[in-house]
């Protein structure tokens, strides 16, 4: 009969061994490729390790800008996202009452509706014959139709913004649902007006949770390649459209390698200095 | 919340200050739903290109989505893929969830950072690569290679899920279960499981709709056979297959977002 502590065995090495050759070994494998001098076979007998890929990377101007532009864009859906969704939230918690489980099921909705077809859409309301230009024009707002929506920087943060809210909006919603009443309670009783309980109980109770979902939109968006290649354009791609292209168009695996890391470090020193910040553990969503 | 601290907060009115955040909520569900409703109304038109206005209606899409065969093919990979994340993420998830709610060991902290892990790495980084250590150890990308990526990205979900459910389950039910001799595997089967069921439900459907939906790993981790999305992906540029994708994909979203609310009742329901 197996005991209790020899169970462990069973329960803890099956995921540990998956997430060690599916998550763990793949990402050295990456670094380890990414050392390879040439861009030819991965052939691990000459030259390696070598930087050759990284002195590529950093001699680029476009990559390294191209890195800052989707940071900085990934910067704006993810505030703005959770920023949007922050009202979400506090009204399911606050306001919507006995409601609340059909206001929460109501965001569920486009949460669960297909990524690709939501972008889709907003190709669909941008486009210069799309649905915002022609009421517009129908409305003479305009005589010609304003093609600058669609295929652009905006357009991209634009439809990322959209995805993400309703995703952003669930986990500041179990943070907020986690604050104890009877502070507010507390609050009132000691005299505090509603902007003063927000501003000083509220807001500072659920950073930590706010703080975590804005993490969990920007380290996605950073690396995020499908929405730009469908309403980027030119102007709007980003940092994954330059790895993806060199995966499946140039063949150029080793670079890609060392520009997919690149991108990792510089995500992980943001999260770490977002660690050092606010303990993410609390806010298990 | 019980009633009572409800009234109670009535009464001293915590919560309420004078904006009018249900009508920015209508707001925000007219923003969210607006894009998704003009894309449903626009797969009934006869515009074979992303424009409006729309000339006429037709339900012809739909009909042609079943005879189409490749799609119908993407969309049944789609299926076994899920399935097969789902089921493997569920299972490593619901394991890790006891090992770290219920034991004290060594690597303790190690296994629930690294369950955790894959929601901070770009499903970019991710994808090239698993799409590189495949390549190295010549396995032929498949359905399979896809699923093990997707069981990856969806194994944090299942373990919160499940860690959440845990941790509210009182250990004292598997002592009396043991007490009475029944083993440790007899206990986790017979008390520990059918108390999770639920929670295991949930789990998996959300699993299920991670690796439905998810389309930037699936591009770089397919062989022949194609996923629904990455399918999807590849025919948006052609103008010609467009009414009829949107129609599959408006098709599947309407299951996605019936599984959903399924999830989401279950776990409502069991706490």
């Amino acid at each position: 009969m197996l005991g209790r502590r020899g169970s462990l065995w069973f329960l803890a090495v099956p995921p540990f061994l998956w997430l060690l050759a599916l998550f763990i070994l793949p990402l050295i494998v990456v670094g380890a490729i990414s050392l390879l001098p040439g861009t030819g076979r991965i052939d691990f007998s000459h030259g390696w390790p070598s930087l050759n890929q990284y002195q590529q990377v950093f001699a680029t101007d476009i990559y390294i800008r191209r890195l800052g532009i989707s940071a900085v864009m990934a910067f704006v859906v993810a505030a703005s996202a959770t920023i949007l969704a922050y009202p979400i939230a506090y009204f399911l918690t606050f306001r919507a009452r006995q409601r609340a489980t059909v206001y929460l099921i109501l965001l569920l909705v486009p949460f669960a509706s297909s990524y690709l077809l939501r972008v889709m859409a907003w190709k669909l309301l941008l486009g210069s014959h799309g649905a915002i230009n022609w009421v517009l024009t129908s409305l003479g707002l305009v005589t010609e139709p304003a093609g600058l929506l669609v295929y652009s920087q905006a357009a991209v943060v634009i439809t990322l913004i959209y995805v993400w809210i309703p995703f952003a909006a669930l986990p500041i919603y179990a943070a907020l649902q986690r604050i104890d009443r009877s502070h507010l309670e507390a609050a009132a009783d000691l005299g505090a007006g509603p902007w003063t309980r927000f501003a000083r109980i509220t807001v500072p109770m659920s950073l930590p949770g706010a703080l975590a979902t804005f993490f969990m939109v920007f380290i996605p968006t950073v690396g995020e390649y499908v929405t730009p290649s469908l309403v980027g354009g030119t102007d709007g791609f980003m940092y994954g459209n330059i790895i993806q292209d060199l995966f499946t168009r140039a063949g150029n695996w080793t670079l890609g390698a060392a520009l997919a890391v690149v991108m990792l470090l510089a995500v992980l020193v943001l999260v770490l200095v977002a660690l050092r910040l606010v303990d993410l553990r609390r806010v298990a969503v | 919340m019980t009633a009572a601290a409800g009234a109670r907060r009535n009464a001293i009115g915590v919560g309420r200050t004078r904006v009018p955040l249900g009508p920015v909520y209508v707001l925000m569900l007219v923003f969210l739903y607006l894009p998704i409703a003009v894309l449903f109304v626009f797969s009934f038109s006869t515009n074979t290109t992303l424009s409006f206005p729309i000339k006429g209606f037709t339900t012809d899409w739909y009909g042609s989505v079943f005879k189409n065969a490749q799609l119908l093919a993407a969309a049944r990979n789609s299926l076994v893929v899920g399935s097969l994340a789902a089921t493997v993420a569920t299972g490593l998830g619901l394991a890790t969830s006891i090992a770290v709610v219920r034991f004290r060991f060594a690597g303790r902290g190690l296994l629930l950072a690294l369950a955790g892990a894959p929601l901070v790495v770009p499903f970019v980084m991710m994808a090239v690569a698993l799409f590189l250590i495949f390549s190295l150890l010549d396995v032929p990308r498949s359905l399979l290679t896809i699923a093990a990526g997707h069981s990856v990205i969806a194994l944090p979900y299942a373990a919160l899920i499940l860690l959440s459910r845990l941790i509210g389950l009182d250990p004292a039910l598997e002592d009396a279960a043991m007490d009475l001799g029944a083993s440790y595997p007899t206990t986790l089967r017979r008390v520990v499981l059918p108390l999770l069921g639920p929670s295991l439900l949930s789990a998996w459907l959300t699993c299920f709709i991670v690796s439905f939906d998810e389309v930037a790993m699936a591009v770089f981790l397919a062989g022949r056979d194609q996923t629904f999305p990455v399918f999807l992906y590849g025919q948006l540029r052609f103008a010609q297959t467009l009414p009829v994708m949107i129609a599959m994909a408006v098709l599947l979203m309407v299951g996605t977002v019936t599984l959903t609310l399924v999830a989401y009742v279950i776990r409502a329901r069991s706490g």
